[in-house]
């Protein structure tokens, strides 16, 4: 394919999306003029817009400070959820300790414990913000890895058993091969589950300085535009690390990549 | 003289013994394959033809007797690699292109990294793929990626070739022409092969002998030899070759009440 064609075929991928957002806030703006929806119930996008620009220093800050919790229980989640799956995959019984506690705390809001660790720890803290990421993204990354590391094709099993490879030789190029795929399948939730979960936490408590405590704070004192620019920052944030996920997901697996593009 | 390629004595398999699921998969089996042999062991699901495959690849140990491969003992054998092994599925991973699939084996004997790619190319030619070197296996059709996996089985150009169906998920016609293109790759290597299939035709055209296996317990009911010469597409047409479809039609016949049976495990 030459990349003219490729880039026009890009192109017309895009405008479908693109189209819609755009029909959408045209919607938005004229049925808020034309019923005359007062603001502090629901602002024009042209109003939003106008608060992104008038606000733009205080929004990225905001994001900043959500982005870098979200960033640090990220990183700290998957350091913890891909170390944890290897040694399940080694040790039966952290396998059996943690799988049950990881399908666990996947159905419970664990995120109301933020309001704790705010007392236990302090009030002023992002530690709490970035545990409860850290958490979150722990379980998903972890069971996705673990899966991955331990569920290999029968066949191949039985390939590497006849080629007499030894357990590193298969952990090295089945395993984690295989798992791969998993954990770039956790990763993209994962991310953007950080950031929400970040920005949630400020809901329970601690700094005002983040994206959460921005909206809330805002939309109790009336200005709703203000709120909605802050929200249009979290939804750039959220948007940040998923991208970010996918892109690195095409660089370590090129294979699934000219899967993809077809 | 030389040894054997295959010897398997009194072989007994019998999985969870002492448990009350226990299954008796194989009851003393004795077979001998001498090299240069394309023998197929054939019977109805669950007589055992893959766990005997799979005792002699020593994937599984048996509950009595032994197994032998090129003379020495078959875990022996499974260290020092002394067979190539093919499946059903094609088992290729996905990470690796065609030429890593192939290579994969010879990595693991430790061949340095030129010698590898010369031997996978040629693997790839005798294959006839040398075109799909660097595509990955799901880019190729089924038949291809079975031939994928035959050529990866044949890399280290091993005396012995153990294939479990391994063109049962294949279309007919892709299934003789695979069938007419292991022949010849054999006849070209000199590659001694076991054969699991329930195909009778797959059976006959392929093998100089026929090993036909009854359920439950498996046992070894007939051992037919064919002699069909040099095979082509006429010679699934010629009286020789009906004449021995219909042998070992009627040698699986002779415990078709047994068949009738609950089916035996599926230890695949």
């Amino acid at each position: 394919m030459s990349a003219v064609a490729d880039l026009r075929r890009r192109t017309q991928h895009a405008l479908v999306p693109i189209g819609f957002g755009v029909a959408f806030l045209t919607v938005w703006e004229l049925f808020v003029r034309v019923r005359h929806i007062k603001p502090y119930l629901l602002p024009r996008p042209s109003a939003i817009w106008g608060e992104l620009h008038g606000n733009a220093t205080l929004i990225r800050k905001a994001v900043i400070v959500s982005g870098t919790n979200a960033l640090v229980g990220l990183l700290v989640g998957i350091v913890a959820g891909v170390a944890v799956a290897f040694a399940a995959g080694h040790f039966k019984i952290v396998n059996r300790l943690v799988t049950p506690m990881a399908i666990a705390v996947s159905a419970m809001p664990i995120i109301v414990i933020a309001s704790i660790l705010y007392n236990l720890i302090s009030a002023t803290s992002q530690v709490p913000r970035r545990l409860m990421a850290a958490v979150i993204v722990f379980f998903v990354v972890f069971v996705n890895v673990a899966k991955g590391l331990t569920q290999v094709d029968r066949t191949q099993t039985e390939l590497m058993r006849s080629y007499a490879a030894s357990d590193v030789e298969i952990l090295r190029k089945v395993r984690i091969p295989n798992a791969l795929s998993h954990f770039f399948t956790a990763l993209k939730v994962a991310a953007p589950l950080a950031v929400v979960t970040a920005f949630v936490s400020e809901y329970f408590g601690g700094l005002q300085d983040g994206l959460g405590a921005k909206i809330t704070s805002n939309v109790s004192n009336s200005r709703d535009a203000v709120a909605w620019a802050y929200v249009v920052g979290a939804c750039l944030l959220g948007l940040l690390f998923y991208g970010t996920s996918v892109l690195a997901e095409r660089f370590a697996m090129p294979w699934q990549a000219r899967r993809v593009e077809r | 003289m030389t040894a054997p390629a295959v010897e398997v004595r009194g072989v007994t398999k019998v999985f969870n013994k002492g448990k009350a699921n226990q299954v008796e998969a194989l009851t003393d089996i004795d077979l001998t394959i001498t090299p240069g042999e394309l023998v197929s062991l054939i019977g109805p699901s669950g007589c055992g033809k893959s766990t005997l495959l799979r005792l002699i690849a020593s994937l599984i140990e048996p509950t009595a007797g032994t197994v032998l491969v090129n003379g020495k003992p078959a875990e022996q054998a499974r260290r020092d690699q002394d067979y190539g092994m093919a499946f059903q599925q094609s088992g290729l991973f996905d990470w690796r292109t065609v030429t890593k699939n192939i290579e994969l084996p010879l990595e693991l004997r430790g061949w340095d990294r030129a010698k590898r790619r010369a031997q996978a190319a040629a693997m790839l030619d005798l294959v006839k793929l040398g075109d799909f070197a660097d595509h990955y296996p799901w880019e190729l059709s089924g038949g291809m990626q079975q031939r994928v996996a035959i050529a990866r089985a044949l890399a280290f150009t091993p005396a012995l070739l153990l294939m479990d169906e391994p063109f049962g998920a294949l279309d007919e016609m892709t299934r003789e022409h695979m069938q007419s293109e292991l022949i010849g790759i054999c006849a070209q290597t000199r590659t001694t092969v076991v054969f699991v299939t329930h195909s009778i035709p797959e059976a006959v055209y392929l093998s100089n002998r026929v090993v036909v296996m009854s359920p439950r317990p498996g046992r070894i009911a007939a051992r037919i030899d064919v002699d069909l010469g040099a095979r082509n597409d006429d010679t699934r047409e010629a009286s020789e070759f009906f004449k021995k479809v219909t042998e070992v039609r009627e040698a699986l016949r002779g415990f078709e009440h047994v068949e009738a049976m609950p089916r035996g495990i599926e230890d695949r």
